[in-house]
């Protein structure tokens, strides 16, 4: 690990002063909550920071948990254990407890926050690894050895020709098909932004999101409702526990009488970012929740995938994951 | 925990004892490789390449220099001729080099050793070098453009054969026809490769988890041209070897060299990800079984061959038809091996090397031949089992297979299968049962160790024997207070140094067979000792008795009429501390056995390589996989495993140990594999979150049945080896049922969701 200055931010204000730094992946600054992604990538050599905020202060002020009639309002220095065993939460909105639950390990879960686990950074062994001249995430124009390489874990959604890394996380999934929007602070005020918007599509790898220089995320607001009630979070990986997604799937359902009034998905293990499938959403709308149109859902869902041969699983995969989520959301009661 | 702890047969008692060590363990008071606190030292990190073919044209090491703490840095060009090759573990084929040229032959070879005065400083330092190269296209595995393949040298006699295997299979009534592929695998030992180096004037003290001490003692003689006696190893623990701590390895000289040229202390630790390529590994087989029967399931013929991938200089390969050929009762065999070499790092031994890839070929056709037989597979094995070998006609020594199969299955409750594939189902998964043998053969080496007995009835032994975490502390505890007649509390037990006397490699399962033998031996000789020493005097109330009626019990000295004295005075009476150095060279082993070792090479006698029996343990493995029937996960939410394995010696860490084995085997089957990048010829995944291994939610259940077994003929104490058994069916058992559940008869590893879409 390469020598740093280590500040500690008490408040949003002065942890915005203190992040000066421009650029993302390569910034000289990085703030520090959880630990869990940056730590590693810095003894890896790949992050390699001049200074690290500490904002772990923050979590005095924004870490609550609020369960309204609105939906979920999380703040985003959260713990991600304290989300996943909170009641409330597991009643109203069991996608979001569940893609804690299942993410991760105990240990991790205790320390790492809602805030750093939505920014973490993709596990494509290339990018994890600077003895890999080759990643345009890490190193901006010098190309992408996943394409040609070993891509089982990449995505095949949203990709293109200079990255195919995958957004690894499992809460975001949930996130973006719920629509959520996400609370900043920063030297510019604070301000609310749709969470669709906070990852950047694929082009620029080593830009991964779209908060400025200094900006903090202070919370996560989900809306509630019926789809909240009846959701879930399924989660398919190599082993039970402890281990991303090979493929996830976020389902929300409003069923009246069978028929779907509204759906809400989201897929993991698939995408370069948090991913939504609103055509495959309303695909279903006005439609009986059925084998035969969760299967149509599912294939409008993975249309226009883009494999790279150890991934040519993953369109089938992703397809049968949104399948058994829906069949199972169907069949909950909410 | 099942075991017949009643077993009175059983010469070391059969009672299950806590680990003697586990204390010290779970304290951190045991010190492993890089704990040992040294004055002052420097710290070494490696620099590894990042291509996988070609030559290393030059260093940029301003930044590195930069960094504060920077000492030194070693390469090819500053090395002088001070650094050797080690000697090949086992054979005599040529290495892939370090630091003696500009050479470089696979993926992470060491190019450079960056001395600094902290770890982090060091780190930083190697981090900061920059390797220019004369890249060169590198070949990666099976089918890459530039490998070469040849037949393989074997190590003991040719390949079996015998009758005409092509001739029955073309005439046969029922055949099986198929390939099958194991991926390569790493140990991952959770101690990583640490070296402590301390010079004092010709003397080197390397503190290093080792599986061999005498044979690095003697290799690292050779690497740093100095007498053997100017050099002791110690590991008194290692943190899983599990075959990769048994030969020696590049770094262990360079941190030598790197401590005598800063004249102080260093400490090399190399990284996870390092140890994936400056080790050995369990390199991947493809396998070719052909298998004919006549309608009764009897075998007519066996053919297997296998391709293994090594490095380019190296010839290295496990060549598991040696073992497979023995299994079953067959008039017609024919076998063969070849290696492929690649530009990859030298594979070497992992648990069960030759029997955990070659199995998996083997059981997996015998599951299909049950399939087209329309036979249940424990049928057809007992069909075709045999209480003679079948390749060179000698008896096992003991073979219960089909006690193990008898007893695993009813615990396991084998009769519920119904054999029809994708016939079972709980909800939404399928469910498959499989089942296969599992064999390990028993070998046993030379050993010699060295006794003490005070007159207070404590008794000390030292052996340069392997604490890998089977529990060898405890076993030889076991056997020296079972052979002494005083309790395990009163027995102190010094192992891995050097400065011990000498025992073979802990590999091959020989260590409890070797260990006890010894420790038994150097017991029985105390005994004569004492014994002469009470009938010669004139107090003890075995004066004039003839010797060998005496014998040590329940911290006495008893003979003849019920004539008793206690331990302490049949002791004290030969002075201060009785000591005793004693030898053992087993049957079929020559004395020169004994001296080799010392000169640390290590020669046992084999189980397929013996005069008198072919000696093996057995087992059978019972698996109860589940698939989800739309996304295809494979969950092994049950294992039974059964073994007959000799007299066990400590019931408690041979549960664990045959357990531990289970687990690995359904990990290989199920999760592991080292991912290659084909093009660059690189290991993609060498970290413990991807290289996958499963977690305790994927063993939800594993039971070990442990058959009692009494072998006269294996050896006097009747001890079979277990180290590695555990593991050897397990690939072929998972496989069987995932084929049972599914309808999908997967033929390669590991058997990942993409595979059963």
């Amino acid at each position: 690990m390469r020598p740093f200055t280590y500040d500690r931010a008490e408040d949003v204000t002065l942890a915005a002063r203190a992040h000066t730094g421009q650029g993302q992946t390569d910034a000289p600054v990085q703030f520090l909550a959880g630990g869990t992604t940056l730590l590693d990538l810095m003894k890896l050599d790949v992050l390699r920071p001049d200074r690290v905020v500490d904002i772990t202060p923050l979590k005095a002020r924004h870490s609550e948990i609020e369960v309204t009639s609105a939906g979920l309002r999380l703040g985003a220095l959260a713990s991600m254990a304290s989300v996943e065993d909170n009641p409330e939460v597991k009643r109203a909105f069991p996608a979001v407890a569940q893609s804690m639950a299942l993410a991760a390990s105990p240990q991790l879960r205790n320390m790492a926050t809602l805030g750093g686990n939505v920014l973490q950074r993709t596990r494509c062994p290339y990018y994890r690894d600077p003895s890999w001249a080759e990643c345009n995430k890490r190193k901006p124009g010098s190309g992408c050895a996943a394409i040609k390489g070993f891509n089982r874990q990449n995505a095949v959604l949203g990709v293109d020709d200079r990255c195919i890394a995958q957004y690894p996380g499992d809460f975001g999934v949930v996130l973006a098909a719920f629509g959520a929007e996400v609370e900043v602070a920063g030297p510019g005020g604070a301000r609310r932004i749709p969470f669709h918007t906070l990852h950047r599509p694929a082009g620029q790898p080593h830009l991964e999101h779209s908060l400025q220089p200094g900006e903090v995320i202070i919370a996560f607001r989900i809306p509630g409702g019926a789809t909240a009630r009846r959701s879930l979070y399924l989660k398919v990986r190599d082993r039970q526990s402890y281990e991303f997604a090979i493929a996830s799937a976020a389902v929300g359902l409003d069923l009246d009488g069978g028929v779907v009034k509204q759906a809400r998905i989201g897929l993991g293990g698939m995408a370069y970012r948090p991913w939504r499938a609103e055509a495959a959403e309303a695909a279903l709308v006005g439609k009986p929740l059925t084998e035969d149109s969760a299967h149509a859902a599912a294939e409008i869902a993975l249309r226009g995938a883009v494999t790279h041969g150890h991934n040519d699983y993953k369109p089938e995969l992703g397809r049968r994951t949104l399948v058994r989520a829906l069949m199972q959301a169907a069949k909950m009661e909410a | 925990m099942a075991y017949d702890a009643g077993d009175t047969a059983n010469p070391f008692g059969g009672q299950p004892h806590p680990r003697i060590d586990g204390k010290a363990k779970v304290t951190g008071a045991a010190r492993y490789g890089s704990d040992e606190p040294v004055a002052n030292p420097a710290f070494a990190y490696l620099v590894t390449s990042s291509i996988a073919k070609g030559r290393v044209t030059g260093f940029q090491l301003d930044a590195a220099r930069a960094v504060r703490g920077y000492i030194d840095i070693l390469t090819h060009e500053n090395i002088n001729g001070e650094y050797h090759t080690p000697p090949p573990f086992g054979g005599k084929d040529g290495q892939t080099t370090t630091l003696e040229s500009d050479q470089v032959w696979h993926d992470g070879q060491i190019v450079a050793v960056v001395l600094a005065e902290t770890f982090e400083a060091a780190r930083e330092a190697a981090n900061k070098v920059v390797v220019n190269y004369a890249v060169e296209a590198p070949s990666a595995t099976f089918d890459s453009p530039g490998t070469t393949t040849e037949p393989h040298k074997p190590q003991s006699g040719p390949d079996p054969k015998k009758g005409d295997a092509a001739g029955a299979f073309q005439g046969a009534a029922v055949k099986v026809d198929a390939q099958y592929y194991t991926p390569p695998q790493h140990h991952n030992p959770i101690e990583l490769f640490a070296t402590t180096c301390v010079w004092d004037g010709p003397h080197l003290t390397v503190y290093e988890g080792s599986q061999f001490m005498w044979g690095m003692k003697n290799a690292l003689a050779k690497q740093l041209q100095t007498d053997p006696t100017n050099i002791r190893a110690v590991s008194r623990f290692v943190g899983g070897g599990f075959g990769s701590k048994g030969g020696t390895r590049p770094q262990t000289a360079l941190c030598a060299i790197a401590a005598r040229r800063l004249n102080r202390p260093v400490k090399l630790v190399a990284t996870r990800d390092q140890g994936f390529t400056v080790a050995t590994f369990r390199a991947e087989t493809r396998q070719h079984v052909k298998l004919a029967a006549s309608t009764d399931g009897k075998l007519v013929s066996f053919f297997h061959e296998g391709w293994e991938v090594t490095s380019r200089p190296s010839g290295y390969n496990v060549g598991g038809v040696d073992t497979t050929a023995r299994m079953y009762a067959c008039p017609n065999i024919a076998t063969a091996v070849n290696v492929v070499h690649a530009d990859r790092n030298t594979p070497g031994f992992q648990r069960a090397p030759a029997e955990t890839p070659y199995m998996f070929g083997l059981e997996c056709a015998m599951d299909e031949l049950a399939y087209a037989l329309a036979m249940d597979p424990i049928e057809l094995r007992r069909i075709n089992d045999t209480q003679v070998d079948p390749v060179s006609g000698l008896k096992f020594s003991s073979r219960s297979l089909m006690q193990c199969f008898d007893q695993a299955a009813a615990r396991f409750g084998w009769k519920n299968r119904n054999p029809k594939p994708a016939s079972m189902r709980d909800g939404d998964w399928l469910i498959g049962y499989g089942c296969a043998t599992a064999c390990y053969p028993t070998n046993i080496g030379p050993g010699a160790a060295r006794l003490a007995i005070t007159p207070d009835g404590k008794a000390t032994i030292g052996l340069a024997a392997h604490e890998i975490g089977t529990g060898a502390y405890t076993t030889v505890a076991i056997t020296v207070a079972r052979t002494l007649g005083i309790p395990v509390e009163s027995v102190t037990v010094n192992l891995g140094d050097s400065d011990l006397p000498p025992i073979p490699v802990a590999g091959g399962s020989n260590n409890a067979a070797s260990t006890s033998h010894v420790a038994h031996k150097v017991c029985m000789e105390a005994l004569t000792k004492i014994a002469a020493a009470a009938v010669a005097a004139s107090d003890s109330p075995f004066h004039g008795a003839d010797p060998a009626t005496l014998k040590l019990e329940d911290g006495a000295l008893k003979g003849p009429g019920n004539r008793s004295e206690p331990l302490q005075k049949a002791v004290g009476r030969l002075g201060g501390k009785l000591e005793v150095y004693a030898e053992n060279i087993p049957k079929g082993l020559q004395p020169e056995a004994m001296a080799n070792l010392y000169k640390g090479m290590p020669m046992m006698a084999r189980g397929s390589g013996r005069k008198d029996f072919t000696t093996y343990a057995f087992g059978a493995q019972l698996v109860e996989v589940r698939v989800h029937e739309r996304t295809r996960e494979v969950r092994a939410p049950r294992v039974v495993s059964a073994f007959a394995a000799g007299n066990i010696i400590n019931p408690l860490t041979a549960y664990s140990q045959l357990m531990g084995g289970a687990i690995w085997g359904l990990s290989a089957a199920l999760h592991e594999a080292t991912e290659l990048d084909l093009t660059h010829a690189r290991y993609m995944n060498d970290n413990l979150a991807d290289y996958m291994v499963p977690v305790n939610a994927d063993v939800p259940s594993v039971e070990i049945i442990m058959v009692p077994e009494h072998d006269e003929g294996v050896n006097p104490l009747g001890v079979k080896g277990i180290g590695e058994i555990g593991i050897v069916g397990m690939n072929a058992a998972v496989a069987n049922a995932v084929f049972h559940a599914t309808g999908k008869r997967i033929r390669d590893l590991p058997i990942r969701v993409e595979k059963l879409l």
